[in-house]
């Protein structure tokens, strides 16, 4: 069931952002920052949990994910070390993504050539 | 020689060439279809999100993970495979079909960080990978930081933590 719900709530979220690219000048580059802020906005009162909990990891999948564990990094470490931690913890979560990220990205730059 | 050369030249002068510019750009220009790209886009991201799904639990299926273990993992492979993709060269094409299904996923900010170090590359290690690996994707990381550290105060103000 996980399944259905997965591909319902990323789907809806691209078809979603799909509208906004065909119908406005917004740029890719918009749509995403605007995705990540929903996602963080989402996370004040628990509202992106509850999403993960019923869908699965298919709601970890897309962009707005990463505002939620922003956000959820920096609660992660408020609660030992007050509002000092909002800063100290906003990356705990997403580090394994954006690290990854570079190295992947750094490994195959350095191994092919650019195409086009 | 120049007999070749004049006619090529517009007969009526440039007024004539600009009003018609238009109307044959438009006649020619490829009208988008925007329901297919709509349907497109639903059915690449759903079929995306249920793979992650489908991944997180083979991980933590085979390799005797946690949940949350297996969550990091299958983020991992997903920007691997991006990643591996955009530097094959194929990942171009995939969204010439996939649109907005396969940019809102973290496979569009793998792919963001990965075209954009590869573009720069012949400028070097420092000046072109270092100086534009977060050209596209710094935007999201800003602020994705921004509004978490306005939320988070927020939250921590309402909820504590």
């Amino acid at each position: 069931m996980t399944y259905i719900y997965s591909f319902l709530f990323t789907a809806s979220l691209c078809l979603i952002a799909q509208i906004i690219l065909d119908n406005t000048k917004l740029t890719p580059g918009h749509i995403t920052s605007i995705f990540v802020v929903i996602g963080a906005f989402l996370d004040i009162f628990n509202i992106y949990d509850r999403i993960i909990t019923r869908v699965g990891a298919g709601a970890l999948v897309p962009i707005t994910s990463f505002g939620h564990l922003l956000v959820h990094g920096a609660m992660q470490t408020s609660i030992p070390s007050g509002l000092m931690g909002v800063s100290m913890g906003i990356f705990s979560l997403t580090s394994s993504g954006i690290a990854s990220a570079i190295f992947f990205s750094f490994i195959f730059a350095l191994i092919f050539k650019p195409k086009n | 020689m120049y007999n070749f050369k004049k006619t090529f030249q517009p007969i009526n002068g440039d007024k004539m060439e600009q009003q018609n510019y238009e109307t044959i750009v438009n006649k020619h220009k490829p009208k988008e279809n925007r329901l297919l790209n709509a349907l497109l886009a639903f059915l690449t991201g759903g079929l995306i999100g249920a793979f992650g799904n489908f991944l997180q639990e083979a991980y933590s299926y085979f390799l005797d993970i946690s949940k949350n273990d297996a969550a990091v993992l299958m983020l991992t492979t997903l920007i691997f495979l991006a990643c591996l993709f955009t530097a094959l060269g194929f990942f171009d094409s995939f969204a010439k079909v996939g649109k907005m299904g396969l940019i809102i996923p973290i496979t569009g900010f793998a792919h963001s960080m990965q075209s954009a170090i590869l573009d720069y590359k012949k400028e070097g290690l420092i000046y072109g990978f270092g100086a534009n690996i977060f050209r596209l994707a710094g935007s999201v990381i800003l602020y994705g930081v921004v509004a978490a550290y306005i939320f988070g105060i927020i939250r921590y103000a309402i909820m504590g933590g």
